[in-house]
């Protein structure tokens, strides 16, 4: 079994004004693994994606983050609209102090991958959501993160937008092989495209159920019609809508894998 | 990743060709340049118009000083080439004294609301002392200038300054202010200190913001200058200076002329102003695009 790269030991929250976002959660995820974490609106998925980054603190348990280089993709691209795609996926590089024939080289390399080297030298308000987003993913990419934390990346998008970046975002983990955290609310999306699907209950949020997803990767995108992937997610659905514990799978052994 | 596909998929056709048949919602290049001036230039009409029948129709020809019609103005003004050698050269100390004061106002103004997005307290303890300047009457504290710098050129751009500093620190501050949440958070993350946050951050974001304190006080600082002449008569005489010359002495064409022609240096002052904010921020920002071009 691989090393967890993050933990989260009963991890509580609550805010200034007295809002509890989460009681006492327990999840790790181990190297090259790809989690996904569903719940309903307000449960704290967004804040448990803060206090790995470090964005946030726990006001109870621990985190630890076994490596610094973390990737964190939020809900919006989080473009800077004065500069070019380009500049833009340079900007995590430039920050981090990067001579700058590194930080092109980085760039090129990740704007290639996600598909947009013919849009290199366009501002953001020349693009559509969808590939404002794979500008965002590929300035993440730069960074070469061994951990990569998704706030709800597709939320946005209408759905063939989503399914379609679903698919890529599987082809960019099967040949990168990082560490996923991936908070969504769709319940399709999240047994689409990781191996564990966790599943919080309302605010304050707690793990209510952790499922394993059973498919090799790479996955096709016919996988969605299959009776299998239907069964999982419906599983995964009722443990959502019933707000109860999952008794068989609510403590899996951490960083199990079946691939 | 392929993205061929996405620029006319479901995700928005932004780079996609128009649609057929828009051509005839959209108005040709020469419908949308008349659409755009044709009103302003229906209004100046309409003023003329309004103009002439007062001089002619209202005004007996003993009283017609009081507002002498748009061709003895423009005869006596603009096309006397002794009148229009004094009006340029006191219009151009006009401009110097204003823009001095302008640019005074815009390090001040920027230093001060770059302080104040630094820290709170700063911002506590300098914005209401910005608004109280602002909201004390100009004309009340300008006799005070006199007697504090002399009654020259150094009063006169003082002026300028104090009435062009509000609008730049309040915009510049709004701009730095609006920054999203998740951009802060992006920094954060990367461990972006203060002053990369502002260089790379802050100030490009409030650019829009800050041309548009510019522009609204590029012409106050015009105002400024004129309001100064009326206080401060030492040294050489500029577009106020002469337009109250005039007013004592009953010229009123030529006193029409130097109020026309302050009026436009104001306007070219904000138009340059709206260009530049075009060339920076235009390509980026929606307030700074021409609204000529849909």
């Amino acid at each position: 079994m691989a090393k967890p790269v993050l933990t989260f030991d009963h991890v509580s929250k609550r805010f200034d004004d007295g809002t509890v976002a989460l009681a006492g959660v327990d999840l790790s995820v181990a190297s090259g693994e790809f989690v996904s974490v569903v719940g309903p609106s307000g449960c704290g998925k967004s804040t448990l994606l803060r206090i790995a980054s470090g964005l946030t603190g726990v006001s109870d348990g621990a985190v630890l983050a076994r490596t610094d280089k973390i990737g964190y993709v939020f809900q919006d691209p989080t473009l800077l609209p004065w500069r070019t795609v380009q500049a833009n996926v340079e900007l995590l590089t430039e920050l981090g102090g990067l001579p700058k024939a590194e930080r092109r080289r980085r760039a090129n390399e990740a704007i290639k991958l996600v598909g947009l080297s013919d849009f290199a030298h366009h501002r953001p308000r020349a693009l559509s959501g969808g590939m404002r987003m794979r500008v965002s993913l590929a300035r993440s990419l730069t960074l070469q993160p061994e951990l990569f934390l998704f706030d709800e990346p597709f939320g946005a998008l209408d759905e063939i937008t989503r399914e379609r970046l679903n698919d890529e975002l599987l082809q960019l983990y099967t040949t990168q092989r990082f560490t996923a955290l991936f908070v969504t609310h769709s319940v399709t999306e999240a047994v689409f495209v990781s191996e564990r699907v966790v599943v919080l209950s309302r605010r304050p949020g707690q793990v209510l159920g952790d499922f394993p997803v059973p498919f090799e990767y790479p996955r096709p995108p016919g996988l969605r019609f299959d009776e299998g992937f239907a069964h999982l997610a419906g599983e995964v659905s009722a443990c959502l809508r019933g707000g109860r514990r999952h008794a068989s799978q609510a403590s899996p052994p951490r960083g199990s894998t079946r691939r | 990743m392929s993205a061929d596909t996405e620029i006319s998929g479901p995700d928005g056709p932004t780079l996609a060709a128009p649609l057929q048949g828009a051509s005839r919602l959209v108005p040709s290049g020469r419908g949308r340049w008349l659409s755009f001036w044709g009103p302003p230039f229906v209004v100046l009409l309409t003023v003329l118009g309004l103009w002439y029948a007062i001089s002619y129709l209202l005004l007996s020809p003993q009283r017609r000083f009081l507002l002498p019609p748009p061709h003895a103005v423009l005869q006596v003004g603009f096309l006397d080439p002794f009148n229009l050698r004094e009006l340029l050269q006191a219009l151009w100390l006009s401009a110097r004294v204003a823009m001095a004061g302008l640019s005074i106002a815009i390090v001040i103004g920027m230093a001060l609301a770059i302080a104040m997005s630094q820290a709170r307290w700063v911002e506590r303890s300098l914005f209401p002392y910005a608004v109280i300047l602002q909201t004390i009457p100009i004309l009340a504290l300008v006799p005070l200038f006199g007697f504090w710098f002399g009654f020259g050129l150094t009063s006169r751009v003082l002026v300028c300054v104090l009435i062009a500093l509000f609008p730049i620190i309040a915009d510049t501050l709004f701009g730095l202010r609006s920054v999203e949440q998740d951009h802060h958070d992006l920094f954060t993350l990367h461990d972006a200190g203060r002053l990369t946050r502002l260089w790379k951050l802050q100030l490009p974001a409030a650019l829009p913001a800050v041309f548009t304190g510019l522009r609204v006080s590029a012409g106050l600082s015009v105002i400024g200058a004129i309001v100064g002449d009326f206080f401060f008569k030492q040294g050489e005489p500029g577009i106020g200076i002469l337009i109250d010359l005039y007013r004592s002495r009953l010229q009123s064409e030529q006193m029409f002329s130097a109020i026309i022609l302050s009026s436009l240096f104001g306007v070219l002052v904000f138009w340059f102003f709206g260009f530049l904010a075009r060339r920076v921020v235009g390509g980026w920002h929606q307030s700074a695009r021409d609204p000529t071009v849909s």
